[in-house]
């Protein structure tokens, strides 16, 4: 059992190709990686946008 | 890889842009050393994670589609044909991972370090935009705009311009050897773009109109932020170039470094004109600032900016005098801009950046007027037209024109400048409150227990 698509480096090495595990699944980490990407911005700007408010609301009620 | 002088060729260029890459890190400790420093105290942690974040945003959205962008577009698409087919550059290629080779012509040794090279001025462009804009921009707003400049608009003018085959050279003969115009032009545009938009720091402005010197807080990571940014620097101007090529029209061989566009230069050449640009720039500097620590630093670097187009082909004391003359425009002209716009660029990169940058590109249509743009002799040659075309579109179109419309839209969503309240008081004071609110309950509850 392999998750790489080479069992040995003793055949002839240029044929190996890429030697990352699960080849084939790179499409769907491209998909999953911008989904990331795009969930994070949405999470944070309603984080900051949160803190923004507790903090504005902190200072218009006399905080300092 | 089976001879030993295409193994060699290959793996020290391997090896080579690898190098540049953790010298060019180096510009991003300084940057963040540079923007904390010119911060107050109130805002400084605030502004270091600005700063800090753009670095993961921009490599994973550059490895998304960036890095794509610069192979597929250089036709434009639709001056010249249509987008270029770049298999080894889409992020579902085998290429862009670990691999051993077969049929890869040497990108499976090449592709990730050259990737990272183009990476690293992608976070300069966002970097040099996230200093003018400190204390006021929200982070996620700054974030959104790093990505737009780092992994998209930059990218596109280095395909137009900053590539062996791109429109730009081939119509208009643009040279642009060491990026015044394809990094630092287009950054400063951008930031301009934002600051129109943003407006001024609370109390950068007296009631009457009048600008107040807002001084860096820490003079000395300033100072120190930019030694790193030059020592950076110099891992910049080396990955602008690629170290083996051969240049030799027809059977023979001659193997020379090159720049971007194919066409060969020296380290010794850029080394010349790299020192000599930043000893002018200096100079010009500490002159026309009547000694103030803050622009005769940041005038080493806008100095040699105001050099790069050209420096691969300048004589040394050319791209002195050049750097001064830039300095003193960019000096000038940012006073000018920030009196009559009411334009309040934080660290000046407006000016460092944009305005020498611009100015850059333009002197080097007229200093290298009539040279060939590239090997191929079918495209146009340096002229000043083009060089002032570019300009424009890497300061103005790539740069300025989507910097404003994106501020637009992030400032329409309520998104783009933090509140009065917080502003005034600081970006990091309630955090630090807490923190320091925490720290008494355990020293009172442990006095309490003594």
């Amino acid at each position: 059992m392999t998750t790489g698509s080479f069992a040995d480096w003793a055949g002839t090495i240029a044929d190996i190709g890429p030697v990352y595990p699960f080849v084939g699944s790179e499409g769907f980490l491209v998909i999953a990686g911008l989904v990331f990407w795009i969930a994070w911005h949405v999470s944070q700007l309603k984080k900051e946008a949160a803190t923004m408010k507790e903090e504005d609301d902190y200072y218009q009620s006399g905080g300092s | 890889m089976s001879d030993q002088l295409s193994a060699f060729v290959v793996l020290f260029t391997e090896f080579y842009y690898w190098l540049t890459v953790v010298l060019m890190f180096l510009i991003h400790v300084g940057f963040c050393m540079y923007e904390v420093g010119a911060s107050r105290r109130k805002n400084h942690l605030n502004t270091l994670m600005k700063n800090t974040m753009l670095i993961p945003l921009v490599t994973i959205t550059f490895f998304f589609f960036g890095w794509w962008i610069y192979f597929a577009f250089p036709n434009g698409p639709g001056i010249l044909g249509g987008l270029v087919e770049s298999p080894h550059a889409v992020p579902w290629s085998e290429l862009m991972g670990a691999h051993m080779g077969a049929g890869a012509d040497g990108w499976e040794r090449i592709n990730g370090v050259f990737w990272a090279a183009f990476l690293l001025f992608s976070w300069t462009a966002a970097s040099i935009v996230s200093g003018s804009v400190i204390e006021r921009i929200q982070s996620g707003a700054f974030w959104i705009l790093a990505v737009a400049i780092g992994s998209v608009f930059w990218i596109i003018d280095a395909s137009w311009g900053w590539h062996s085959a791109g429109w730009m050279v081939q119509l208009l003969g643009y040279h642009d050897a060491y990026a015044s115009g394809v990094i630092h032009a287009i950054a400063g545009g951008f930031a301009l773009g934002i600051l129109a938009v943003l407006g001024p720091r609370i109390g950068k402005f007296a009631a009457d109109g009048t600008p107040r010197n807002i001084n860096p807080r820490n003079p000395w990571m300033v100072t120190i932020g930019l030694f790193l940014i030059y020592t950076g620097f110099w891992g910049f101007y080396v990955a602008c170039n690629i170290p083996i090529w051969d240049i030799q029209a027809g059977d023979e061989i001659f193997y020379s470094a090159t720049n971007i566009y194919l066409a060969p230069t020296t380290l010794s050449a850029i080394t010349f004109n790299f020192l000599m640009s930043l000893a002018g720039g200096l100079l010009a500097g500490y002159w026309v600032s009547k000694g103030d620590a803050f622009w005769t630093y940041s005038s080493g670097l806008a100095g040699i900016i105001a050099a790069s187009a050209g420096n691969d082909l300048y004589h040394p004391i050319q791209a002195m005098f050049i750097a001064i003359v830039g300095v003193i425009v960019m000096y000038k002209l940012h006073y000018y801009v920030e009196r009559r716009f009411k334009i309040d660029d934080a660290v000046g990169a407006v000016a460092v950046h944009g305005y020498a940058g611009f100015f850059g590109v333009v002197v080097a249509g007229f200093m290298l007027w009539g040279y060939p743009s590239s090997p191929d002799p079918t495209y146009a040659t340096i002229n000043p037209f083009g060089q002032f075309v570019g300009a424009l579109i890497m300061f103005g179109l790539l740069g300025f024109l989507p910097g404003w419309i994106i501020a637009k839209i992030l400032n329409a969503a309520g998104i783009l400048r933090i509140p009065r309240s917080i502003e005034i008081a600081g970006l990091d004071s309630r955090a630090q409150s807490l923190i320091d609110a925490e720290e008494q309950a355990i020293i009172d509850a442990e006095r309490q227990n003594s």
